[in-house]
This record gives structure tokens, sequence and C-alpha cells, in this order.
């Protein structure tokens, strides 16, 4: 049971005992612990995708934690951003050495992120949130495909293929699921152009009352 | 009278001449109006939902608005024996050529019933990337009902006023029924699945954009 004012206690076991004894577990894993700077705080571990199956069996498996149902996996679009942080420097000041904050500039390529909300339904607790996150948006989209470790999410594996365009390795059946198979794009992405269907809009939204006379000033164009 | 509906002479009864003879005890009528009080009363609908407008739908139905009082009791699960396509709730753009196609499935006359805000312009899902912006961009709708969803009440009103329109329709005039005029169409056209959406994405003989007012 989670402790009232502690999001991250997860049964008897914090998420950096549970990340510290999948290390010990689990040779070469890697996980990151993302923090979550919302009022939640709600943090969650990022797996290295080569060791994730493994991490999610022992997850599964270990007798203390027994995280036996995932009950959601959703994907999130990341695109390349600028990422400006405050970091303190000590620098001379007038002769004085002082600390001063100075904003740092990091280049953060793009990624796409598949999340999964893990609860155990033996021992009553949860949730555990696991993430992993593809090298990039385009050609290097590949998740390994965690349906093998919890049933259930494969249907959901298809959504996120389907609407971000994660492909999951070892996936046993990868067909789109909501949208029809000849269609190309990936319409949850924040890069998606939707169809131009605006030709009539009684509407008092003001975006889409634009996205309307674009559509009519360039018809009258053609 | 003859069989020949399409006579240039529409066959209208003197209605003063009509009340004269119900007083003294006979009752006349014309095939027209007979006609179409048969078919008002025994519109058969086609046994369809697509969202949460069915489940008023299928309330209205049921004992409490008993839609049978109107003589459409009886919900077919064949389009080939239904007369009416009540489309309730949201098309999606994977669903809307089922939709067409079940339409066009259906024999001469129908007619369409969209409910709900989706089934006539989107409704809620309307900028949305996989929900069609109204049934009516594919097929000719007869009465809308907008609500989200429509009380029971409502679906029977709107179908109080298909059965006024069907009341109406004159069998031999220039403006008569699709179903009596061979040169019109029964069947439309069903959208294909494009690669970034349907194709074509409205059909222009059914729908057109209103034109928009320029203030």
């Amino acid at each position: 049971m989670a402790a009232a004012g502690c999001p991250d206690r997860i049964a008897v076991e914090t998420i950096e005992q549970i990340k510290s004894r999948i290390e010990a577990a689990v040779a070469g894993a890697r996980v990151d612990i993302v923090p979550n700077d919302s009022p939640s705080a709600q943090r969650s571990l990022l797996l290295d995708n080569a060791h994730a199956v493994a991490v999610a069996t022992f997850l599964r498996d270990e007798p203390g934690l027994q995280f036996d149902y995932a009950s959601n996996m959703t994907a999130v679009d990341w695109l390349d951003a600028v990422l400006k942080e405050k970091v303190k420097v000590k620098k001379l000041v007038e002769g004085v050495e002082k600390e001063v904050e100075e904003t740092v500039e990091k280049q953060r390529p793009g990624y796409l992120e598949a999340v999964y909300h893990l609860y155990s339904m033996a021992l009553k607790h949860g949730p555990l949130i696991i993430r992993m996150r593809t090298e990039n948006r385009a050609d290097k989209n590949h998740l390994p495909s965690l349906t093998r470790v919890w049933r259930g999410c494969e249907f959901q594996e298809r959504e996120g293929f389907d609407l971000y365009g994660i492909i999951f390795d070892r996936h046993p059946d990868l067909r789109r699921i909501l949208m029809w198979d000849g269609f190309k794009d990936f319409p949850m992405r924040k890069d998606y152009v939707e169809p131009d269907d605006y030709e009539y809009e009684p509407t008092a939204h003001y975006e889409v009352l634009q996205k309307a006379e674009k559509h009519a000033s360039e018809k009258v164009a053609t | 009278m003859g069989t020949t509906w399409k006579s240039s002479l529409p066959i209208r009864m003197d209605q003063g001449l009509k009340s004269e003879l119900s007083k003294q005890g006979v009752f006349t009528t014309t095939v027209e109006e007979l006609y179409n009080w048969g078919r008002k009363n025994s519109v058969w609908p086609l046994q369809f939902g697509l969202a949460c407008c069915a489940i008023e739908m299928i309330a209205t139905t049921m004992a409490r608005y008993d839609l049978a009082r109107f003589g459409a009791e009886v919900f077919r699960p064949s389009p080939r024996q239904a007369d009416l396509m009540i489309v309730a709730g949201t098309v999606t753009k994977k669903m809307a050529p089922q939709v067409v196609r079940l339409y066009n499935q259906m024999p001469e006359p129908k007619y369409v019933i969209a409910m709900g805000a989706c089934a006539i312009s989107g409704g809620p899902f309307k900028q949305g990337y996989n929900v069609l912006k109204g049934i009516d961009r594919y097929i000719p709708v007869d009465v809308h009902i907008p609500g989200c969803p429509p009380r029971p009440e409502a679906l029977i009103h709107a179908f109080m006023t298909l059965q006024k329109k069907i009341e109406q329709q004159t069998l031999s005039s220039e403006d008569r029924p699709r179903h009596l005029d061979p040169d019109a169409p029964s069947e439309f056209p069903i959208p294909r699945f494009g690669e970034h959406d349907l194709e074509p994405p409205s059909n222009p003989d059914v729908w057109q954009p209103p034109v928009a007012r320029t203030a």
C-alpha cells in the first residue's frame, strides 16, 4: 500500500530499492530513475532496451515484487528540444568568489517513449511505472515487446505502433489496430499533419476557424 | 386508378367532397394516401448501432418509450429487410465504408435518421483524425437529431418527423421520392481507405459545404 505523502513507496520498497534490486539481479542492466517535478512526484524507472525483457521478467517473478499485472501501456512522443537548465557556477565577481546561476542550453534529440504501469495483484501494491525510449523518432524506432512477459500488453503495444509508430520487436502480431492497414501516418505524433477537411466549421473555436479560413483561401487559390 | 404513377396529372381529391362524404358514412381515399399511410406506419429500422446513442435507441424501443406504437417495433438484423437506417453514434472513418455499404444493401424506399452530435457532424470528435464529420457526407440523411446523446423522446420526434415526410410524398409529380424515379440513384459510392484519409473525403452529389457567410 502506498503511504500517504510518499507516492514512490511501493509495498515495503522504495523506487530506489527496486532499482538496486534490479541492478543486483540482472547483470548489465542500466536503470535510471526519471524524476517528476509535478505535484504527484510519481517517479518512474527508465530501462535500457537490451535488458528490458529480463528486467520485466524479474519484476514479475521476484517474490518480493510480483508485478504480475500491466494495467496500462501507453506512449509519448518527444520532439527535438532545447532544454534550458539553470546551473550554479562559482565565479570570481569583482575579486570575490560567488555562486552565480547560469542557464545552459542542451540539445535533446527527439525520441518515442513507451510507458508501462505495473501493479501486483498478489501483493496488492503498485503502481510501478517503467519506461523505454527509442533512439530517435525516424528510423531507430524499435523497442523490445513486453507482450511475452505480460500477455495483456499485446493490443496496447499494437496501439502504440498504430498511433506513434513504435516498432515492438518480437511482438506476436504487430498490425495496425485502430486505423486501417493502408494508413501511412501516425496520428498521435506531434508532427502529424491532419487531412484538410475544414470545409465547414460552424464554431466559435478560434483555432478551428483559422484552419477553416486557411482551407477556404487555399481553395480559392487553386 | 391505373398503376402508372408517373402520369402527369396529380390525383387529388376534393377535400370538401371528402369531408361531406365522411359525414354520410362514406370513407374515401386515394391510392397515394393509402400507400403512404401504410408505409409510414410500418417503417422497419435496421438493427445497428455504433456508439452510446445506440443505447438510447434501444431504450426507445423498450417498454417505457415503446417505438412499437409507431409501427417500428421490428428492428431487422438484415439490411435487405430494413426501411430505415438509424445512424446511432460516432461514425469513425474506419466504419464509414461499412455504413455506406449497409445503406446500399437496403432496398428502396429507404430512409436515414442521423442520431446525435457525432452522426450529424462528428460531434466532440469533429477535429480528430479518425471520425467522419457527419454521415451526410456520403449518404442522404432525412432527419438530423442533435444531442449527445439525444433522449428517446428526441428519437421519437425524429421518427414522427420522418412519418410526416413520408405522408407528404407524392407518387406522381416531379418531386416524387427517389424510389419512384428510375433515374435517381439508389446506391452511393463507397469511400475507399486512402493513405491519409478516406477517398473521396465526401460525396459531392450528396453533400456540399454550405456557402460561408462573409461578415
